[in-house]
């Protein structure tokens, strides 16, 4: 049978790839937001893994409102990212060090 | 049994996409690896008792934000070579964080308080139990009010993100309010004085 332990320890993995990534990616924007996209589903296996093991609903009530936020956020992080590109022709995060627009 | 075969088959794809994910040069096989990641999260999901979200994860994320990834990630002509510099000056670095961060967290979670085995007595083996009645119970109930709130985030969003790239400059004709409050009779409307002039001919014949 499955323990509380394996899936947080599942999760706890995830978490640190995409930390790990945020690192050695810090110049592409769009795998940045990958990244965080992967941190919310790690966030997201732990809070279903304590409603499974605690039986409880309210973790997945949580789980539900995580996702709608991402994915409010990937959209507009998405379109920021088209401005952006439509107006400097790049993404690095290096070339975007002037504020005026 | 067969459960925790699932569970670690299912987990170990998840670890090796996610891991493809951050060090794959290509974007748009990032994108795909992360909708691996996504179905293989999304069948732990299943094995955990939460068939709504899971359904939802692959609905919402595969069917729409990857989508919308792999749409913009083919829509941007990007220099990938630009973007790789510093990959490998800062993989020590991010890997020794993760380790650290891993090794924290490990501690934490093997220190035996969360060695809880699942419960004996589940609320699903109830006759006719249905996750999605239980968390639609809740969600219309208890959480009523912040479920609203997230329906106005989801449309803060479309504005904010059509509003963001929309391209050409309006050209649709609108009341503009602050100029019709500012119009003042002087300006628009000038009374003049002038002399009657005498009446003239109807059909006056031109010469």
């Amino acid at each position: 049978m499955i323990v509380l332990s394996d899936v947080l320890i599942l999760a706890a993995i995830l978490f640190c790839i995409s930390v790990a990534g945020i690192f050695i990616n810090r110049k592409n924007v769009i795998i940045l937001l990958m990244c965080i996209e992967l941190m919310l589903l790690a966030v997201n296996m732990n809070f279903i893994a304590f409603s499974h093991f605690l039986q409880d609903i309210n973790g997945q009530v949580f789980v539900f409102f995580i996702l709608t936020v991402a994915a409010a956020e990937s959209a507009i992080g998405l379109a920021i990212l088209v401005v952006l590109f439509r107006n400097r022709e790049t993404i690095n995060v290096q070339d975007l060090n002037s504020m005026k627009g | 049994m067969v459960e925790l075969l699932v569970f670690y088959f299912f987990g170990a794809v998840l670890v090796i996409s996610a891991s493809m994910v951050v060090t794959i040069r290509n974007p748009v096989f990032a994108a795909l690896f992360l909708v691996l990641c996504f179905f293989s999260s999304a069948a732990i999901w299943l094995i955990l008792q939460a068939e709504f979200l899971a359904i939802a994860l692959v609905l919402v994320y595969v069917g729409a934000v990857m989508v919308l990834f792999l749409f913009v990630v083919m829509m941007l002509d990007i220099n990938i070579a630009r973007l790789r510099e510093g990959f490998v000056k800062f993989l020590p670095v991010g890997i020794i964080v993760a380790l650290l961060m891993l090794v924290a967290m490990s501690l934490v979670i093997t220190s035996g308080y969360f060695n809880r085995e699942e419960p004996a007595i589940q609320v699903s083996q109830v006759a006719g139990y249905s996750n999605t009645t239980q968390l639609g119970k809740a969600l219309f109930t208890e959480y009523l009010y912040p479920f609203e709130i997230a329906g106005v985030i989801l449309l803060v969003a479309i504005i904010a993100a059509i509003s963001l790239t929309m391209r050409k400059p309006r050209s649709n004709k609108t009341q503009q309010p602050s100029l019709q409050v500012r119009a003042s009779k002087k300006e628009r409307l000038r009374i003049i004085k002038m002399k009657a002039e005498p009446k003239q001919d109807a059909g006056g014949q031109s010469s």
